[in-house]
């Protein structure tokens, strides 16, 4: 509420030019010497107003709607063909509507700031005071306002190619923008929280898919991320062992699995876990099994395996971030519980274990984060299968992000993955923002400068 | 007493170093398997016999000659493109942002930076439907211009771990400097740039290693135009049903080429992971 009682006291107080910088835009900056300045308002003004009429107008009147004419055909007596005549197309309606509220709401700011710009231009020549030109201002941008210039280029990409994007798909989340409405042949519209309350009251078999998808995807991501962080600590421990030799070689050998692109190396690890892969053939040529065994097709066995396999994948980062950690803890503090007498597993239990735990926390939480949206491992492994009757277009194995992505890709289902998509974006930003604020790394991020 | 310590040292180490040895030999074995499949002659995805009857180079050589159906050799010049493109846009714009968190303190900086977090949380390939329609519109659909774009678009959500490396930057120097007359902007270029050679490379090569891997973002972006794939795209079209029994082995050479270099990088990467991960607070 600050703004705009500031904005209106300023026009008040101000002069006539100031008060017409309400209609044209940089009016106020002109009139009190700082041409450049207004010139460039003025632009702005025109080039927005442009915009929304000649581009804008033509989506955001079929907002209400998202468009009321299909596509269609219509018999061509003279040439004897069918043509298409062009209607709307709800989804570019949608697109570009948010496109244009977006600008809207930029002009609407920039017009805020012309008159701020324009009252103080008025109130420093009222004063006798020298008003800076452009080129003064500009100067203020590699120093004062140094943050401006800094984030203008990566807002500007962040709101084109992630924040208008996500606005657009929450709003799809309240359409019904599925395989039976795919425009421009078929329409679709809006249809309120009838996406939100299938999922959770209405269709029985989509809030069946939805629980029991969640409830493996909080499994898997816990026991994803505490086999990792347990195994990768024991093997940073016995690489770091004072008694290992060649310690960089060891980490080598780990290292370079991981670096193979993981839709190769998984690829490769699911090829061989079919009935006639690599591993099936070695277990039957060694007689520990007659008939192969189904490591993918198998509800519960497959979920052991990708928690399994996974640990391939996973282990190795956990291992290097706790080398470097190992490697960071102070000798001192093993020198003196030395000479008061501790053991090597008191040493351990008092002083390796908390330290490490202490600095890796942050990092675990993201790759609880991560497991929960670890995309590759599941997709590239089983697909999601076993398929399975009980669920709606999921398998066994389906985490929340792969049932969204085959919802998206393989169904084009919009506007049920999207409700998805809100869903796990809610629990992970709540998560993730609750502990970035409370770790040390930023409750004390003044603590080393 | 001595003899006896040193036996025991030497027991605790072959122990160790023999557990090392079966647990690494665990993990490389899917990579020598690879390295194996794509010099091996028979072709198909599945032998009923693990090693190989005859070994021969020709996959590698079909892979870079045979370009008829898959155009190998320009996936790969298309990948190197984009990744150095973006590479440098992302390295560039994840920077500016990490620098202006640590350094700068404006209104509502904490608001913006927590935005920026959450962001980053939503899942990308949702987005990245209505990021196709929107190329589209401006014609850039299927272009690798559209790609790079889109790689580098995502950059300023990724400061959290340069930002956490900036932290560690003693602020005295920036005061030093300020006294001297320099400006904020002399400041980022002169003094912690310079400073930071560790999570500049780490955020060079996490950028550069990105194109080489990702084959969501490609289906998307690129539908079926084949000849702007990258390799991660253009290598997964090759075990697709229709090709894997002619193409199994070409795709295990193809992998090989890919792998090596990111490999390399990977190892040297190695040395500023830490850093990264625990976003400086190792420093204590």
């Amino acid at each position: 509420m600050r703004l705009p009682r500031e904005l209106f006291r300023t026009v008040r107080s101000g002069n006539w030019s100031v008060k017409l910088s309400c209609l044209i835009m940089g009016f106020g900056c002109m009139a009190n010497g700082q041409v450049g300045k207004g010139l460039l308002y003025l632009a702005f003004q025109v080039l927005s107003i442009l915009f929304v009429i000649c581009f804008g107008w033509q989506y955001i009147s079929h907002f209400g709607t998202l468009g009321e004419n299909a596509q269609k055909k219509v018999w061509d007596e003279a040439a004897q063909i069918y043509r298409r005549v062009p209607g709307d197309n709800s989804m570019l309606i949608l697109l570009f509507s948010v496109l244009t509220f977006a600008v809207i709401l930029l002009a609407v700011w920039v017009w805020c700031m012309n008159i701020r710009s324009a009252g103080r231009a008025y109130r420093l020549r009222r004063e006798g005071k020298p008003v800076p030109s452009l080129r003064e201002e500009a100067k203020t941008l590699l120093d004062g306002r140094f943050h401006v210039t800094l984030l203008s280029a990566p807002m500007v990409s962040l709101v084109l190619f992630t924040v208008l994007p996500i606005i657009f798909m929450i709003l799809i989340a309240f359409t019904n923008f599925d395989s039976n409405h795919q425009p421009p042949g078929n329409l679709f519209t809006w249809t309120g929280l009838q996406n939100v309350t299938d999922i959770f009251l209405g269709s029985e078999l989509k809030t069946a898919t939805f629980r029991g998808i969640l409830l493996w995807t909080v499994v898997w991501a816990v026991f994803a991320t505490v086999t990792n962080y347990i195994f990768g600590m024991l093997l940073a421990l016995l690489i770091n062992h004072k008694y290992v030799k060649l310690k960089k070689m060891w980490r080598t050998w780990f290292i370079i699995p991981i670096a193979i692109p993981q839709f190769v190396s998984l690829l490769l690890v699911s090829r061989a876990l079919e009935p006639t892969g690599a591993i099936n053939v070695l277990l039957m040529e060694l007689h520990l099994t007659e008939t192969p065994l189904p490591f993918l097709t198998d509800p519960l066995l497959a979920r052991i395996t990708v928690i399994v396999i996974n640990m391939w994948i996973g282990i190795p980062y956990t291992m290097m971030t706790f080398s470097g950690v190992l490697m960071n803890i102070p000798e001192e503090l093993y020198e003196s519980a030395e000479i008061d007498g501790a053991g090597p597993v008191r040493r351990f239990l008092s002083i390796t274990l908390p330290y490490m735990i202490f600095v890796t926390t942050p990092a675990t939480i993201t790759t609880f984060v991560g497991n929960i949206n670890n995309f590759n491992v599941i997709y590239l492994l089983t697909a999601g299968g076993p398929a399975s009757l009980d669920y709606y277009q999921a398998g066994k194995t389906d985490l929340l992000v792969t049932w969204l992505y085959k919802l998206t890709v393989d169904q084009h289902d919009y506007a049920l993955a999207s409700t998805i998509g809100i869903f796990i974006f809610m629990i992970v930003s709540v998560c993730s923002l609750t502990v970035y604020n409370r770790s040390n790394a930023v409750r004390k991020e003044d603590m080393f400068q | 007493m001595k003899k006896h310590i040193s036996r025991r040292r030497l027991r605790v180490s072959i122990g160790l170093h023999t557990v090392l040895t079966v647990l690494s030999v665990l993990w490389m074995l899917p990579v020598f398997w690879l390295v194996v499949s794509s010099l091996r002659k028979e072709p198909g995805a599945y032998t009923p016999y693990l090693w190989p009857k005859e070994f021969t180079f020709d996959n590698y050589i079909r892979l870079f000659t045979d370009t008829t159906l898959f155009n190998f050799p320009r996936w790969f010049m298309n990948t190197l493109f984009v990744a150095c493109c973006s590479c440098l846009i992302t390295t560039i714009l994840t920077l500016m942002v990490a620098y202006v968190y640590s350094r700068l303190r404006f209104k509502s900086r904490r608001a913006i930076m927590n935005i920026t977090l959450v962001l980053g949380m939503f899942p990308g390939f949702m987005s990245m439907i209505a990021i196709y329609h929107f190329m589209k519109a401006i014609g850039l659909d299927q272009t690798l211009t559209a790609l790079i774009l889109v790689y580098s678009g995502g950059a300023a959500l990724n400061y959290y771990i340069a930002k956490g490396f900036f932290d560690t930057i003693p602020k005295s120097l920036d005061e030093a400097a300020t006294l001297d007359g320099a400006t904020k902007n002399t400041v980022f270029w002169r003094i912690i740039l310079p400073n930071s050679k560790p999570i500049v490379v780490n955020t060079a090569i996490n950028a550069f290693i990105a194109p080489w891997v990702d084959f969501i973002f490609v289906s998307v972006i690129m539908k079926d135009n084949y000849n702007n794939y990258t390799v991660a795209k253009g290598l997964y079209t090759m075990v697709d049903k229709a090709n894997i029994y002619h193409y199994y082995t070409v795709f295990c050479a193809g992998s090989v080429v890919v792998a090596i270099p990111i490999v390399l990088l990977f190892i040297r990467l190695q040395k500023y992971y830490v850093a990264g991960v625990t976003g400086g607070a190792t420093k204590g």
